[in-house]
């Protein structure tokens, strides 16, 4: 066995060296009765080679966006990964490391996040992040709790356009605590959440608010009117972005009055992987650190007075507070958020604009052809970033996005799934990965369905 | 001019920074470049991202360079870090997770287009269940953690479901932190039992607290000392008895594999750590992917989707009316998955069952061979991890934390330290089975040497680590809390 390096005669050697006779002396602790008897029913081994040609065999059995001109979104998002981006993160001192406990010899990941922690507060204008969650709806669960801690507070409310996955994952978290969740439901004609329907719904004693922007349906929330609701009723303001790209041009939730910024980094570098690992981002105000949950890294000096980092903080963790930790964080995406800080690195600040403004010129262009196919009509009159939501007449969107896919197009979601009142409506999302080829025979075949 | 000194503090990304520089730029706009205030109002535009760096590609590669050798992962070297299971991770598995066909595949495409993805993880549930004795197995999880997090929940749901919710889990003293974390999360509250003089578990301590209000008993076998609960058959037959259930904490499967089954000792839910047991990288604290199996009687309670195989296709099922519902978008954390597939499949069943066999080996030739030289607060074969105290050292004054940092300077990633909470200096021992016998030698001669140093020359432990970067002051770091650069100015 290639990943274990004993012989036979190594294993006798260290056997009599332990003071035993054989493996089973060692295993007396284990009753008789709890002991496997036949070998687990599991396949044969395979070698190197034949591994490789079965997961090659298996990989093939999917189809990408590297077969199809795809044009979905909804939290997940098809970017260009620039070429050191892996370099890095595939140099096995990252990723073979474990959290960074002993930082004296893990000044390489401590650094990486400590920059990673810079980054996020830059592009969210907050105060602190912290090192990662597991991903932007756990994040948004977390955010949540965060909130009643601080507030003591027990209403949580919720916009209904927030990403649906975002929302049931909040309710699973809440499951056992004692907090009361409203969703308010979205404007049907501008796709976002408007103030009054807030104030209609949020009650005296609200814990927080929760709004997407761009949200689930791309629209760009009016954030900064929201935020004078929510703190006018003393609570607080959390605000989800799942394309974090979009921060590079749209104003940030610190400079709308935001008190938590989460969401989901996927975007900055890692690849969509069928949906994990992603990154989970959060970012607060320097007065709420000590109720954040996760690792952070802070700044301190060695013996010879050099410039070092470490885990910091650690009294709000589970491994020290234990039942009444911020949260059971322990675990994190440690190496999701190096591929974010050397993503970011790569594209930099003029980059990182750029790429956003072609993003938004893309999804402008196919959302001008699509309209003049007159099939296709904007769901909502909100302005958009790089996904928008398109009402589908004459003929079903289940029927459009079939037409579609025999072309090689995957053309969006279909919302019924998780609006039913949406049953005319797809969500269209783009991305520089999208040419203005692909945009054309998406419109042609739009035209093909009817 | 100095010296290179590869330990040199190093700058930020931020402070590599030159206005106009630029590593790698967006390929052009094939279509007429929109301004956006043509679409979006100016009061939802930023003008800027203030302080984000500007850096080319080849200062950009040797920044990380240069920061990655200041980092320790196995590959560098023995990293014996009890309870996290550092083995090796095979190569082969990251050049498979990194097939388009799994790279490039998006979650919410057509089924019909990801058969491929559906399968992998079928599959890998049904490997995981018949390796623990489970019944179902989920693998949405992403961490340890969130595994304990689901399991506890689908408990909560089982007893709310029969009206009859119960309040209290019990968790022993020795359970890692984020057990109690787990169970105030899931809205239980946490309940201490002591752990018995021999390091385990007893009936007779388990029946002082268990009640018709305990839930669930929440343990880790083998436990955090590295034993074996050998009492487990009949305290999950009493658990049963009195309505509850077993949890167990997966995060020590690695001594298991094919040698005992948890679903035959009584437990009820496990969760897996597959960046553990299964071989696929820790990333410098993640991602790792924490899947849970139950007994049938808890299988509707699992999130959702389900993976349903039917006539060779597989199908999302999302009508679990009894689901606790979603821990996080999508299906869970998959290039963890397709790496633990991997490695599952090349292992075999006999190449599973040698890797907990050698891992206990390793274990048990460390404890015995450094037991007269360090405290060894329980001596009974072991399993995959052992724990010794600095009971012998401290009377120099010399304690774990010093052994620790002294290990970093003879070339080892040092052991889990202070913990389990209940061995004072405790130093958590786990060789794992990918170390080969000649590198378990050095590292316990390094040990022994160590001690020597602590009786003759205590000082040279104290100030340890005296090669490389000198030690941190963590203590600093909380006292005037830094959390980000400011400005080349300020710098805080």
């Amino acid at each position: 066995m290639s990943y274990i390096p004993h012989t036979e005669a190594d294993l006798q050697r260290m056997l009599r060296d332990i003071g035993v006779g054989s493996v089973e002396e060692l295993l007396r602790d284990v009753p008789p009765d709890v002991r496997v008897k036949e070998p687990l029913d599991l396949p044969h081994p395979l070698s190197e080679q034949g591994l490789l040609s079965l997961l090659r065999q298996i990989s093939s059995e999917n189809s990408t966006a590297g077969d199809y001109a795809t044009f979905l979104g909804a939290g997940a998002y098809n970017h260009y990964i620039p070429s050191p981006v892996r370099h890095i993160v595939g140099r096995s001192e990252f990723y073979t490391s474990y959290t960074p406990y002993q930082p004296e010899i893990s000044q390489g990941i401590l650094q990486s996040i400590f920059e990673y922690q810079t980054l996020i507060c830059q592009l969210t204008a907050m105060d602190v992040a912290n090192a990662s969650l597991y991903d932007g709806a756990s994040a948004v669960a977390e955010a949540v709790i965060m909130a009643g801690r601080i507030t003591g507070r027990k209403r949580v409310v919720l916009s209904s356009a927030i990403h649906p996955e975002y929302r049931q994952t909040v309710r699973t978290y809440l499951r056992g605590g004692d907090k009361e969740i409203v969703e308010v439901f979205y404007c049907t004609e501008k796709g976002t959440t408007l103030a009054d329907a807030v104030e209609r719904v949020c009650g005296d004693e609200p814990a927080c608010l929760v709004v997407q922007s761009p949200n689930f349906f791309g629209c760009i929330e009016d954030l900064a009117s929201l935020a004078e609701v929510i703190h006018s009723r003393g609570g607080l303001f959390v605000v989800v972005v799942s394309e974090p790209l979009s921060l590079a041009i749209l104003k940030p939730p610190g400079e709308c009055g935001a008190d938590i910024a989460v969401g989901e980094g996927q975007s900055f570098g890692n690849p969509l992987n069928f949906g994990g690992p992603y990154l989970g981002f959060m970012a607060t105000r320097s007065e709420f650190v000590r109720q954040m949950p996760g690792r952070l890294v802070g700044r301190t000096t060695d013996r010879d007075g050099k410039t070092r980092y470490c885990l910091t903080l650690a009294t709000r963790e589970q491994h020290i507070r234990r039942d009444r930790a911020t949260s059971n964080i322990c675990t994190n995406e440690g190496l999701c958020a190096l591929t974010a800080v050397v993503y970011l690195a790569c594209l930099g600040r003029r980059g990182l604009r750029k790429l956003a403004r072609i993003n938004l010129s893309k999804a402008e262009y196919l959302k001008e052809r699509l309209i003049s196919t007159d099939i296709l009509e904007p769901g909502f009159t909100s302005p958009t970033f790089n996904e928008f939501t398109m009402k589908v007449k004459k003929v079903t969107p289940e029927r459009l996005l079939s037409v579609l896919l025999d072309k090689g197009i995957i053309g969006g979601l279909a919302l019924r799934r998780f609006y039913p009142e949406l049953k005319d409506h797809i969500l269209v999302s783009v991305t520089e990965m999208n040419s203005r080829e692909d945009m054309e025979r998406y419109a042609t075949g739009v035209l093909q369905a009817v | 001019m100095a010296f290179d000194d590869p330990f040199s503090d190093k700058p930020l990304i931020f402070e590599l920074s030159r206005e106009g520089r630029q590593g790698v730029e967006p390929s052009r706009c094939d279509v007429p470049e929109r301004d956006p205030e043509a679409s979006i109002p100016g009061e939802f535009l930023r003008s800027d991202i203030e302080g984000s760096p500007e850096v080319s590609e080849p200062e950009i590669i040797r920044h990380y360079t240069r920061l990655s050798r200041l980092n320790y992962g196995v590959d560098t070297g023995f990293y014996p870090l009890g309870s996290c299971t550092m083995k090796y991770n095979p190569k082969v598995n990251e050049d498979i997770a990194s097939f388009e066909g799994f790279l490039l595949l998006h979650p919410y495409q057509p089924e019909e287009l990801c058969q491929g993805a559906l399968r992998l993880m079928y599959e890998l549930e049904c490997y995981l269940a018949e390796v623990s004795g489970m019944d179902s197995v989920t693998l949405q999880p992403s961490a340890g953690a969130q595994g304990e997090f689901c399991g506890l929940l689908t408990i909560d749901a089982y007893f709310r479901d029969r009206g009859k919710p119960r309040k209290k889990v019990i968790v022993p003293d020795t359970a890692h932190g984020t057990n109690p974390a787990s169970t105030s999360l899931a809205g239980f509250r946490a309940v201490t039992v002591r752990t018995g003089k021999e390091g385990v578990l007893t009936l007779d301590t388990l029946k002082e607290v268990m009640d018709n209000d305990t839930a669930a008993l929440m343990l880790t076998n083998p436990n955090t000392l590295g034993l074996f609960e050998r009492h487990i058959k009949e305290i999950s037959d009493y658990v049963h008895q009195m309505g509850g259930f077993v949890y167990c904490d997966g995060a020590n499967l690695n001594a298991l594999m094919g040698i005992a089954k948890l679903g035959e000792m009584g437990v009820d839910i496990v969760q897996f750590n597959l960046h553990k047991t299964f071989s696929t990288p820790h990333g410098g604290g993640g991602p790792g992917s924490g899947p849970v199996g139950v007994k049938k009687i808890l299988e509707p309670y699992l999130p959702v989707p389900r993976i349903r195989k039917k006539d060779d296709r597989y199908t999302l099922d999302y009508n679990q009316p009894r689901s606790i519902g979603k821990l996080r978008a999508f299906y869970g954390n998959f290039s963890v998955m397709v790496k633990a597939y991997s490695y599952i499949r090349r292992m075999g069943p006999e190449g599973l069952k040698k890797a907990s066999t050698v891992a206990i080996v390793n274990a048990n030739y460390i404890k015995e061979r450094l037991k007269s030289t360090y405290h060894l607060p329980f001596d009974r074969a072991c399993m995959h991890e052992c724990v010794f105290s600095d009971r012998f050292q401290s009377q120099y004054g010399v304690t774990t934390m010093d052994i620790a940092k002294r290990l970093i300077d003879y070339g080892f990633h040092p052991p889990t330290i202070y913990f389990p909470l209940i061995v004072h200096g405790a130093m958590m021992i786990e060789p794992t089975e990918t170390e080969s016998p000649e590198e378990i030698d050095r590292f316990i001669e390094a040990m022994k040497e160590i001690d020597r140093e602590a009786r003759e020359s205590p000082d040279v432990v104290k100030n340890a680590p005296t090669r490389g970067i000198k030690r941190i002051d963590e203590a600093g770091a909380v006292r005037r809390p830094v959390l980000r650069w400011q400005g080349s100015g300020g710098g805080g």
